[in-house]
């Protein structure tokens, strides 16, 4: 060995390719298989895509950093699915376009937040964590309240999301401004073409109490409501299991 | 920096720069009602600020034909000040969020941009990216012209990198700020941002490849295996973990082109990786070079870096999948993550050993050098770290370990203790040879630095450490009745102290690296002193180990 290695660091070129080719072999192992076996991502058959709004409330949770401190993955232990609920499932970030599985929990676990906590909760809480948790070291999002939310673009998010292949239909593409309006003024017009296009049971409230307008508040509160409610796949699974 | 280059680099550099205005233009033109708007005039201003820069230098006269004979060190110095900056402006930052978590009204209450969330990526890329990257680029220039006996090939891409580099770097913090992130944690920057960086890269690479082309040594050293995996191997994670589609050419948000359980396999893939090959080959070359030459001791084993070295190259990168245990992704990529981090244990303490080895024969130095303790200590970390990590690795200790304060307290183990140590280490063997100065202005404070920066980053362990195994014992407690014992927030509670603790640790590291700045300062200042007063340069030789250890392998 130490002479071939002595003619390999003879040969820059050679050395480049060896690198390379040594290196490749761990990510094509683990990594390939992920997107053949079909085994990988279990099926459900009630899973939805996010409505516009809700996609708008998922980019502010990314853009405020908030997967730096929760987590969106339940672990199958015992204490994380008595905590959290029922263990997530690879299907439930199907369409997540980047997955927001985190690495930290500096805060709880928010896989499973939906529907758990008023939507007058989430905006007290979120516009000053210690007004609701007293100890809590969230920082405070009262901007989110103040910012109109931009909804000219979302036909062009949702385009750019089936093209890396989330199932939009093109009457999603069209009305996707109108329906991120629809979705938070359940008097409006609109509201009735968001369950159309997403489902009876999409949360059509007014998320941050305030009919006036569209704010970020509005997106972000829909989407924590819609976490781990797209599907009951995982629900289900569990009640199964106990049976 | 202009008048080192021959005419028609400065052609080049200001139709380059020029290019990079117009790219900034069009930027902000495109994202007019967007943040990449904002991103644009940042590139504007930068561009603007070389333009410049290249403009009062163009009319200088030519370097003579004499610098053909020696080697080019002027990137290598900038990258070092670019480096210390960066340094203090990063850890400054991380002493803050530190101190957000422990008291989160301190500053700058509900404003968007100083908010936990936009500036903890900005303390992450900057000493990172900002630090780390800018020190790999300034001593790997360096390494290289010595090892190869060969001059860099020409006297404008080097440039290029290193201020391309930091572009590439402003353009992320600035975006951080704004909330510009991809949330794919270490690769942050936008599409428009990584697409500059690949070209950056390129540019690095050729370097490189183009020097070893050159040289006149006809083995290549130990420590350019390493920079060469750091370059190739992250410019691979770099593209395939930013693969994504932009809303459009005027918006800076883009989405992944990979989703679910297949993305958080590459992100942790790209992620553990940018460890492996950003913060541990890199640092890796810096340490073979560097620790020979300031312990005058040629490498103990040249069969143990070969090992080591194709080891850490193959077995790392299976590893990534130990960052998902119990989640869902499939078992059996869970436990090939597991294996190949407990196996990794062996290149990565084969590299240690190597490295403390070295320093036999060579320990009343140790003692006596501040400089060489800061290799020496480093070289315990990155054994003490990549222990932790390959036990951190085994599936029924990541149970415990994963979510909590116990990987950031690993994190900070392996940056504070051994990139930030082999950097400084190697700065301040570094910058007396390319200042042609005797000695740092002041040994004193390399020896206050060392101690500053040991006791802070144990300080930092040992907080996270607690903190973190108190936080996973708490959530996994139950009580007589066989429910949960312990709220979320009961374990934040107890977190308090060791925030405060946490906080206390990195400014003690701060301190260090700010007294550092002041000393690498004051040493460039001597020498502009001395060359203003005319005395001829003393022409310090650098050590040359015993055997010619750094330019040949150790046989």
């Amino acid at each position: 060995m130490p002479n071939f290695h002595r003619r390999l660091e003879r040969n820059a070129i050679g050395f480049v390719l060896a690198i390379i080719g040594v290196a490749s072999i761990g990510g094509m192992v683990e990594i390939a298989p992920l997107f053949t076996i079909h085994e990988t991502v279990e099926k459900a058959p009630d899973m939805r895509v996010y409505t516009p709004l809700e996609l708008a409330g998922r980019n502010i949770y990314i853009r405020e950093g908030c997967y730096a401190c929760h987590s969106q993955m339940i672990r199958t232990l015992r204490d994380e699915v008595e905590r959290y609920g029922p263990y997530s499932r690879a299907v439930e970030s199907q369409y997540d376009h980047p997955m927001l599985w985190g690495s930290k929990r500096t805060g709880p676990d928010l896989a499973r937040i939906g529907s758990k906590y008023s939507d007058a909760w989430h905006v007290a809480h979120l516009i000053n964590p210690r007004d609701v948790v007293p100890e809590s070291i969230m920082p405070r999002y009262g901007w989110l309240q103040r910012n109109p939310l931009r909804t000219d673009d979302l036909s062009q998010h949702l385009a750019a999301q089936r093209s890396v292949g989330v199932p939009y239909t093109e009457d999603m593409i069209a009305n996707a401004s109108a329906d991120a309006f629809g979705q938070a003024n359940p008097d409006s017009p609109g509201a009735r073409g968001v369950k159309q296009r997403y489902g009876k049971a999409t949360n059509v409230r007014l998320f941050d109490g305030n009919t006036q307008r569209l704010t970020e508040m509005d997106a972000l509160v829909a989407y924590l409501q819609i976490l781990g409610r797209l599907t009951d796949v995982a629900h289900q699974k569990s009640a199964a299991a106990e049976d | 920096m202009v008048a080192t280059l021959n005419t028609n680099e400065r052609q080049l550099a200001l139709l380059v720069s020029i290019l990079v205005t117009i790219a900034g233009f069009v930027l902000a033109a495109a994202g007019s009602d967007d943040p990449m708007g904002a991103q644009g005039f940042v590139v504007v201003l930068f561009g603007l600020a070389c333009t410049l820069a290249v403009i009062r230098g163009f009319f200088e006269p030519e370097p003579g034909t004499e610098r053909l004979s020696q080697y080019y060190d002027e990137p290598t110095k900038a990258g070092i000040v670019i480096a210390m900056a960066w340094a203090v402006v990063g850890m400054l930052v991380g002493v803050w969020v530190a101190a957000l978590l422990a008291w989160p009204e301190l500053t700058f209450v509900d404003q968007a941009w100083a908010s936990f969330g936009r500036i903890r990526p900005v303390h992450t890329s900057g000493v990172i990216f900002g630090f780390g990257g800018n020190a790999l680029i300034a001593t790997s220039f360096h390494v290289l012209q010595r090892t190869a006996r060969a001059r860099l090939p020409d006297q404008f891409s080097p440039w290029f990198v290193l201020l391309g580099y930091n572009l590439f770097c402003i353009v992320a913090a600035s975006g951080y700020l704004m909330g510009i992130t991809q949330s794919k944690e270490y690769a942050e920057p936008e599409w428009y941002a990584d697409i500059w960086l690949v070209i950056v890269w390129v540019v690095y690479f050729l370097i490189y490849i183009r020097t070893l082309r050159r040289r006149k040594e006809p083995h290549i050293y130990v420590a350019n295996w390493y920079y060469m995996a750091f370059i190739l191997v992250v410019a691979v994670l770099h593209i395939v973990n930013n693969l994504a589609v932009p809303v459009s050419w005027g918006h800076a948000k883009s989405y992944s082109l990979f989703s679910g359980v297949q993305d958080a396999m590459t992100q942790w893939w790209y992620g553990h990786n940018a460890v492996a090959f950003f913060l541990t080959a890199g640092f890796l070359g810096m340490m073979y070079y560097y620790l020979p030459k300031r312990a005058e001791r040629p490498i103990f084993s040249y069969r143990l870096s070969i090992i080591s070295f194709w080891g850490i190259t193959f077995t790392y990168m299976w590893a990534g999948s130990h960052h998902l245990h119990f989640t869902a992704l499939p078992h059996w990529v869970q436990t090939l993550g597991m294996t190949f981090s407990v196996v990794l244990l062996v290149p990565s303490w084969a590299s240690a050993g190597n490295a403390l080895a070295t320093l036999n024969g060579a320990w009343h130095r140790v003692r006596d050098d501040a400089t060489l303790r800061f290799m020496m200590v480093a070289a315990v970390f990155y054994g003490l770290s990549t222990f932790e990590g390959s036990f951190m690795a085994i599936r029924p200790v990541n149970s415990l370990s994963h979510y909590t304060d116990w990987t950031v307290g690993h994190v900070h183990a392996g940056a504070l203790g051994w990139v930030a140590m082999i950097t400084f280490g190697s700065f301040y063997a570094l910058v007396p040879w390319m200042w042609k100065q005797e000695r740092m202005y002041s040994p004193k404070l390399v020896e206050v630095h060392f101690w500053c920066a040991l006791s802070g980053a144990v300080i930092y362990v040992f907080a996270m450490w607690n903190s973190g195994i108190i936080q996973g014992l708490m959530w996994r407690t139950y009580n007589d009745s066989g429910t949960l014992a312990f709220s979320f927030i009961d374990s934040l509670v107890k977190m308090h102290p060791y925030y405060i603790a946490r906080a206390v640790g990195g400014l003690f590291f701060l301190i260090g690296a700010t007294v550092g700045a002041y000393n690498i300062a004051m040493t460039i200042r001597a020498a502009r002193l001395q060359e203003r007063a005319g005395t001829p340069d003393i022409d310090i030789p650098e050590v040359r180990p015993t055997s010619g250890a750094a330019l040949q392998p150790g046989e």
